[in-house]
């Protein structure tokens, strides 16, 4: 006990009052502020979006044509992201300084807080080196994504391609989408987009300071898994769209084959084509601007964009509705004289036959006679006037399909072109026109424009005796193979199944020993047509029709080789092997056949000189 | 000694400063297993983890602190100048043989073993400010002030050459054993003016600093209105931080250059290692704020196991009890402090022997000082000063020294009885 005893009080109230000012502090940041928890969360939480695979899409032998690769996202979050290495990191991902700030303060733009993607789809190889590092590097992460691969590089213009989904699309489908999302853009993976994305799922992960994952948040329960998308099957044959494809290589046009009994399209090709994976990963921006810029516009689906006036082989869709509209029979005759005259106009026919019947007429090709017959179904019809008259007949040709979209599951389809009364009656003027005013039609020339695929779809009608199904590329949807409803519902084209054999022995004639001889095939009977769209800008097209064999039918087939002169020359030998490898799954023709059309090179001007003989 | 003088002398060792020592110690060590917790290595005894090292310090801490009590107390009093003495030279000593750790060399290494010498020169320090006060000097004068100052600068000023500045400044603590010993208050209360003044002209605002100075002026005019004799005093005090305050700034910001600057910046802890202290108080308070009320639970706190929270089984252990127990689970540790402080106070004030008195005081200041600093800058209040939480921060030197600092005392207090000189 000494005089400062009471000191003491002082020193115990200094070390209270010291105390509770820990306390008091204590208080406002553990109870008061919310801030420092929300902080916690943010230092330790990351949502991750598992992303679902997409569907797979196989071809109808159940071989696969797209499968999805896994590719790894480099995610930043910016306000993590903070004395870094810079130059090191930069190395790490080959990209130069510049580079980084830019992409670094667009993620700031989007968010400090959040995750935005800094460097998208490193592949595999880039990612396990880059991987090893990543400790160094706060604030970065990786987040595994799927991309498309086409094992077999084929079908581009079918399978079409997906993308990052931009804003518009986001408000579109109320916020369905987030950014970084891919979506279909074209192609079948555009028409069947909900059902190929499947259901994102996410995934709360705990990260330490150094970024590393120390696995799910609560045992997953906040977590939700992601669906994979249904897988598809196609119609599409493999083999004969690889042969296609390599047949139309270095030449402008379309492919299409159906199978006549079910509209499955069994091959489908527009060419010049690309290489649908160069449409997937990092260079796909450059890929798709050069594609997009190329002069031949690989990007143009020519079998549903592309039309042209049909020609000749609108000749037997003519038979068939003269015989319906019983204005011929099997054995009316017109004469030929070599063409068909109409005031000081000509409708030439390159042959000079004695009159010919409806069988040889198709077999010959005669011109002349399909004047006759349109002059009769057109100006001598029996509904009363010849605008009456012409819009029967339209709605027969539009009954085959022609002039009007047949619903293919791709987006851009275009419907051709079939001429209304109302065109005719603004161009003549009302009650100024007749057969002879639009005789080219009588042809399959002028004012029609009919696209690959309607062309195909018309064989597989003539092939079926009278009907069609809507031609598709996606026979089965999902596990349970659905089929849509609009590919089951029949077509019938009201033109009695009796009237089609005359037209079909046409046909077959073509092939056994007409204008398309070369395109014969041991063994088949198959039955075609071959025509010349004439095209004002240059070379007419070289067209061929078919189907095989005569009796069941099993694939109906148009080929276009724009700019390349006769049907005969190369459209129909390009059918007739594809025809055959589908039916027999091998081919009978010697190698000079089939390299001769391997070879030839139709766009590009040295070589077309040299085959202009034909 | 009989039987009976054993009996006598176990009952005469004060029990609830044990039992709030073995708390806290126990505290401690189940707090350094949350913090460092690696399921890889989960049992508490894993001697490759911190936890397991832990038990073997407080084990050895236990031995020591028996040792202790056995000791007769007159040799602390007897031997206080040589305690003093060595530990002296092993801070001469660790200038040139110690290891450099985190920038400062204050550790001496010996094999895995690892020393620092600034934790024992608490006690020794202690020890000696004890035995000179109680030695019938009279503090009012100059020459007793001068060896007082000398006793407690000549260690502070080793461990500065050391770069270890935090433990340097736990010896600002003895100003309260002076002052309790008779030292003016005005010193006191002028020293800690300087010493907020400075580091608040530093760390923030000076329009803040200068409300809270009218505030806390107003608020000791009050208190102290019926002495008349004090107001102008406190009004002076007031009137000189202030002039401080903006005197420090002004020479701070337009006087230094850059590179004082930073060295100072450096000294009061701003901008301290390389990720920024700001990073690292960011980070504890973040943890200890996301406590909440009553805490994440044992193991559950993800900010000190996912190693946000740097040092945290060392300097920023309190993250983890702040994170874990949330602010209850703080409440309840900052009181059993402040229980074993006022206990070590009360049992300071029964002593007949000066000596016992004052090293109690200084124990009590230390404690006190690394109480309110550590838990302080794990809080933001005070900038970021490397110094252990006592009795529960991990680490062997810190445990035996605090260890042997407070047992000192209880052995000196069980033999209040007979004076010791």
């Amino acid at each position: 006990m000494n005089i400062f005893f009471e000191r003491k009080y002082i020193i115990q109230a200094i070390l209270i009052f010291t105390c509770f000012i820990l306390i008091v502090r204590l208080f406002y940041i553990q109870v008061i502020d919310d801030s420092y928890f929300l902080s916690a969360n943010n230092n330790v939480l990351r949502k991750l979006t598992v992303y679902p695979a997409r569907g797979i899409i196989y071809d109808r032998q159940g071989k696969i044509i797209v499968q999805n690769e896994p590719v790894y996202d480099l995610m930043v979050i910016p306000r993590q992201a903070k004395n870094l290495d810079t130059i090191g990191f930069c190395k790490l991902i080959s990209i130069d300084k510049n580079e980084f700030i830019i992409r670094i303060n667009k993620a700031r733009k989007f968010s400090p807080y959040k995750a935005s993607i800094f460097a998208k789809q490193l592949s595999a190889r880039a990612y396990a080196s880059i991987q090893e590092r990543l400790f160094d590097y706060p604030g970065f992460f990786v987040q595994n994504r799927t991309v498309r691969r086409y094992p077999d590089s084929v079908a581009a213009q079918v399978l079409g391609y997906i993308g990052e989904v931009d804003e518009n699309r986001i408000k579109k489908t109320n916020n369905y989408y987030q950014i970084g999302d891919y979506i279909g853009i074209s192609g079948v993976e555009k028409s069947y987009e909900t059902v190929l994305r499947g259901q994102r799922g996410t995934k709360i992960i705990m990260v330490d300071a150094l970024n590393r994952d120390q696995g799910s948040y609560e045992q997953g329960k906040y977590d939700t898994t992601a669906i994979a998308g249904e897988k598809l099957i196609s119609s599409l044959d493999l083999r004969i769209q690889k042969l296609a494809e390599k047949l139309m290589r270095n030449k402008k046009g379309s492919v299409v084959a159906i199978e006549p009994s079910t509209g499955e399209i069994l091959c489908f090709v527009s060419s010049p084509t690309y290489d649908p994976n160069l449409l997937v990963g990092p260079e796909r921006g450059n890929n798709y601007i050069k594609l997009l810029k190329a002069p031949e516009k690989p990007l143009f689906i020519r079998p549903i964009m592309a039309q042209y006036p049909p020609g000749s082989i609108f000749k037997a869709v003519q038979a068939l509705i003269g015989q319906q509209e019983k204005v011929i029979t099997p054995e009316s005759r017109f004469p030929c004289n070599g063409g068909y005259s109409i005031g000081n106009r000509m409708v030439k026919c390159e042959h000079n036959h004695s009159p010919l019947n409806l069988n040889e007429s198709i077999a010959q090709s005669c011109n002349s006679y399909y004047c006759w017959l349109f002059k009769k179904l057109i100006d001598q019809g029996k509904y009363g006037s010849v605008e009456k008259n012409y819009l029967v007949w339209r709605d027969y040709i539009l009954q085959f399909g022609i002039g009007k979209k047949l619903d293919i599951d791709l987006p851009n389809e275009l419907g051709g072109l079939l001429p209304t009364v109302g065109f005719y009656d603004k161009y003549y003027s009302s009650g100024h026109w007749k057969s002879s005013t639009i005789i080219s039609l009588a042809i399959g020339q002028g004012e029609l424009g009919v696209t690959p695929l309607q062309m195909a779809n018309t064989m597989a009608i003539i092939a079926n005796r009278g009907f069609y199904y809507s031609p598709h590329l996606i026979k089965a949807i999902g596990k349970d193979q659905v089929k849509k409803e609009t590919y089951t519902t029949k077509h019938l084209v009201k033109i009695d199944s009796s009237y089609f054999n005359v037209v079909i022995d046409g046909m077959q004639q073509v092939v056994d020993h007409g204008t398309a001889t070369y395109a014969k095939i041991a063994d088949i009977a198959m039955c075609g047509k071959t025509g010349t769209a004439q095209n004002s800008h240059g070379k007419s097209h070289s067209v061929f029709v078919a189907f095989a064999p005569r009796n069941n039918p099993k694939i109906a087939i148009a080929v276009i080789v724009e700019n390349s002169g006769y049907g005969s020359t190369w459209a129909a030998p390009i059918a007739s092997l594809l025809v055959e490898k589908y039916i027999k799954d091998s081919i009978s023709r010697p190698a000079y056949y089939i390299d001769r059309l391997l070879n030839a090179d139709l766009i590009h001007p040295t070589f077309t000189e040299t085959k202009e003989s034909h | 000694m009989s039987n009976l003088g054993q009996n006598k002398f176990w009952k005469s060792i004060d029990m609830p400063i044990i039992l709030l020592y073995i708390t806290l110690v126990l505290i401690g060590w189940l707090n350094i297993y949350a913090a460092v917790f690696d399921e890889s290595h989960a049992s508490i005894f894993d001697l490759e983890k911190n936890y397991g090292k832990q038990l073997l310090w407080i084990a050895t801490a236990l031995f020591i602190g028996l040792m202790v009590l056995l000791i007769d107390s007159k040799f602390f009093s007897v031997f206080s100048f040589g305690i003093y003495g060595i530990t002296l030279l092993m801070l001469v000593a660790v200038l040139f043989f110690g290891k450099y750790v985190n920038g400062s060399r204050s550790w001496f290494e010996i094999g895995s073993f690892r020393l620092q010498p600034a934790e024992f020169a608490k006690f020794a320090t202690a020890l000696v400010v004890a035995k000179y006060l109680s030695s019938g000097v009279k503090m009012e004068r100059f020459s007793t002030k001068l060896s007082v100052l000398g006793l407690i600068g000549l260690p502070m000023g080793l461990i500065l050459l050391q770069g270890d500045v935090g433990s340097a400044l736990t010896y600002v603590a003895f100003i309260l054993v002076l002052y309790r010993e008779g030292l003016s208050g005005m010193v006191l209360v002028i020293g800690l003016l300087i010493g907020i003044a400075f580091i608040l002209s530093l760390l923030f605002a000076k329009a803040a600093i200068l409300i809270s100075i009218a505030v806390i002026t107003a608020i000791l005019l009050y208190n102290f209105r019926r002495k008349k004799k004090i107001i102008p005093v406190i009004i002076a005090g007031a009137a000189l931080v202030a002039t401080m305050v903006v005197g420090f700034s002004y020479v701070f910001n337009n006087v230094m250059k850059q590179h004082h600057r930073d060295r100072i910046n450096n000294l009061v802890g701003k901008e301290i290692d390389i990720k920024g202290a700001g990073y690292n108080v960011n980070q504890s308070k973040i943890a200890i704020g996301s406590g909440r009320l009553i805490g994440k639970g044992f193991l559950n706190g993800t900010q000190t196991k996912y190693d946000f929270v740097p040092e945290q089984s060392t300097d920023f252990i309190f993250c983890t009890i702040g994170e874990e127990y949330g602010f209850v689970g703080s409440v309840i540790l900052i009181g059993l402090f402040l229980a074993l402080l006022l206990r070590i106070i009360f049992i300071s004030e029964r002593q007949r022997s000066s000596l016992s008195r004052v090293y109690g005081y200084g124990v009590a200041s230390i404690l006190f000082l690394h109480l309110f600093v550590n838990i302080g800058m794990t809080i933001g209040l005070v900038p970021v000063i490397g110094i252990p939480l006592p009795f529960i921060s991990y680490g062997g030197s810190s445990l035996w020294s605090f260890t042997i600092l407070l047992f000192i005392l209880i052995k000196l207090d069980a033999n209040r009885q007979n004076i010791v000189k």
